[in-house]
């Protein structure tokens, strides 16, 4: 211990936080990095979406349908109704991104609150909530989705509520075991003894520790809530036309996949990329946040 | 503070506490019969093995005995005059951290690891007064100024693991402190988990504190040089029993239970092992706690047990004022016996 060496001096050198230096590690794993950085380009074409595309995403000109691309005017060519391609998958991003943030955050909310809940009471509180979040899960998740979707009717933001209901018992479980083991640690007993109420040491105390696993979840969670909503547009459910959804845009395109391969195949790699951002950059924070991987 | 001033009432009054804790193995009485009383400005160690309920009479003070599978299961606990045992627990609640607080052990997991101490330590004042962030951030550092670390302001922006030891558990007392008017702390092992050095230091600070800041403090300890250099009298438990009570001085010249009297000649530094080549330890083991019964716990290790000791647990002796026993075979006042 170099008690006496640092009570002596004045200078306290800067030592990273938690989270600076999961940081540090991140911009040193390259597989998240790569993810990083496809998500950060898709961001930034979604933000500035009307600046960036070269055309209207939903005008059409019909006498330039089915343009192949590296046309003059149309980078990326037009689909079945002379729509402009690149635009219109610059706009999707827009919709897959807000769907994919927007679905994971009903997910946290709702999994968090009943999962903390069920952690940290224990007992007849925690096998009512577990009970029920084992027969979410025993529905197929995308039946589960569908189901609701089909109850609240097909539009955007109803496909992202039922992703978000069905997806939320995996953060539920998550955060559960990550509460029932923070919950026993000494500081928790400390802080109760300085006259923390429950409220407090749930939300205050424990849920931020409990929070990096959730994080992995969560970036893991926001690819396949494209994909799902992806596949609920595809199937009629989610966004309806001319929204420029990439599921959307495969779907109604698909009888040409054979004469125009493009109109089909770029929205598909489109939510590729995205799915593949979220996913690398999810497991490089696994590998990160992970205390036993560190040192 | 005079050690034991017998005209003004007690800061905290046990009595006849009773500890259970339903186990799969059957009823562990861990407490029993306790009577316990701290004068305001005391410094009272509670001393003993592991295991002999120190800790689970700091807890059940605090009222944080997990309940199942502990139980409180009779007796009272008079803190200014007001039954612990009888408050909501939302009245508990306000005591905690105000008017009881307690530092712990293991200062390394005893922070909260997200968080600056400072934020900490500021939380507490918020917990209990209606401070704001800025203030009570000031005075976050005004303790950490108090319990002498360095640099205080800077310090209280550091996340725990980038402290040591010694300053961790500095920065837990300044936790405990975080209150407009400390009345009572526990510092339950409060140095048992630093090196020899911070251990003084740490317990140099808490004397100090005490006569700064005018609050009282049980020591829980098995320790018999840390109650040496800290405490003003001390109450020795043996198996959830409390088996000897007096003062610092007296206990040290003139100890009456044999278990207080092996525990004395356990230390290295104790009168009876001056020059001796091998220190003294307790035959045997302490009892396992489903086990006893009405019997005086330490009988079965005890030198001097005889079949009265098998049959009941002795009453209440006195050897001096302020100095009482319970044992039905006192060592004489002839000192140690050999």
């Amino acid at each position: 211990m170099n008690e006496t060496k640092t009570a002596t001096t004045d200078e306290i050198p800067a030592e990273p936080g938690f989270w600076r230096e999961s940081w540090y590690q991140l911009t040193r794993n390259r597989a998240a990095m790569v993810g990083l950085v496809i998500i950060a380009l898709f961001a930034i074409l979604a933000i500035f979406a009307p600046l960036l595309a070269p055309a209207d995403p939903v005008v059409q000109s019909i006498s330039e349908r089915m343009t192949p691309p590296l046309s003059p005017g149309y980078l990326l060519g037009t689909d079945d109704l002379g729509r402009d391609m690149l635009s219109r998958i610059i706009y999707g991003g827009r919709i897959s991104l807000v769907i994919g943030v927007v679905s994971v955050g009903i997910s946290l909310v709702l999994g968090g609150i009943l999962g903390l809940a069920a952690g940290y009471f224990g007992g007849w509180t925690d096998r009512i909530i577990m009970r029920i979040i084992d027969i979410m899960l025993a529905f197929p998740y995308i039946l589960l989705t569908i189901v609701i979707v089909a109850m609240l009717g097909p539009s955007l933001f109803n496909a992202m509520v039922a992703i978000g209901i069905s997806q939320m018992p995996r953060y539920a479980r998550v955060i559960r075991a990550s509460v029932i083991s923070e919950r026993e640690q000494d500081y928790v007993l400390a802080e109760r003894s300085l006259g923390t109420s429950d409220l407090e040491l749930m939300f205050r105390t424990i849920l931020p520790n409990a929070l990096a696993p959730t994080i992995v979840q969560a970036t893991l969670g926001v690819g396949e809530a494209i994909l799902s909503s992806a596949g609920l547009s595809f199937l009629g459910l989610g966004a309806q036309p001319p929204t420029p959804e990439w599921g959307l845009m495969i779907a109604s395109s698909k009888q040409f996949i054979t004469t125009a391969w493009w109109i089909v195949t770029l929205p598909g790699i489109a939510i590729l990329l995205t799915v593949l951002g979220f996913n690398l950059l999810g497991d490089g924070l696994r590998d990160i946040l992970d205390p036993r991987m560190r040192d | 503070m005079s050690d034991n001033n017998p005209t003004q009432a007690p800061l905290l009054d046990i009595q006849d506490l009773q500890v259970n804790f339903h186990t799969r193995r059957g009823l562990v009485r861990a407490v029993r019969n306790l009577n316990l009383s701290i004068n305001e400005g005391e410094t009272l160690a509670l001393v003993g093995e592991s295991g002999c309920g120190k800790s689970v009479t700091a807890h059940a003070i605090t009222r944080l005995v997990p309940m199942p599978p502990g139980d409180i299961a009779s007796g009272s606990i008079l803190f200014r005059g007001d039954n612990l045992l009888d408050l909501s627990e939302r009245e508990m609640r306000t005591l905690r951290g105000s008017k009881i607080s307690m530092i712990f052990q293991e200062p390394m997991t005893s922070l909260n690891p997200v968080f600056t101490i400072g934020t900490q330590i500021a939380e507490v004042f918020r917990t209990h007064t209606n401070m704001g962030k800025k203030e009570a951030f000031e005075k976050a550092v005004e303790l950490l100024d108090l319990v002498k670390i360095p640099a205080p302001a800077k310090r209280a922006q550091s996340y725990p693991h980038q402290l040591s030891g010694g300053m961790r558990q500095r920065a837990m007392i300044a936790m405990a402190l975080a209150s407009p008017e400390p009345g009572l702390m526990i510092a339950d092992e409060p140095t048992t988990a630093l090196d020899v050095t911070i251990q003084a230091q740490i317990l140099q600070l808490l004397s100090e504190l005490k006569e700064r800041v005018g609050m009282s403090i049980l020591l829980i300890t098995h320790d018999m040089g840390v109650v040496a250099e800290t405490a003003d009298r001390v109450a020795v438990m043996y198996a959830g029993r409390k088996v000897e009570d007096a003062p610092v001085e007296e206990l040290f010249a003139n100890p009456q239970h044999p278990y207080a009297a092996g525990l004395l000649g356990c230390q290295p530094s104790s009168p009876q092992n001056k020059g001796a080549h091998r220190l003294e330890s307790i035959d045997g083991s302490v009892p396992d706690l489903l086990s006893i019964g009405e019997e005086c716990p330490f009988s079965n290790r005890c030198p001097n047990a005889s079949d009265r000791c098998r049959a009941g647990f002795p009453e209440k002796s006195e050897a001096g004022p302020n100095h009482a026993y319970w044992c039905h075979h006192p060592i004489s006042n002839s000192g140690v016996a050999s």
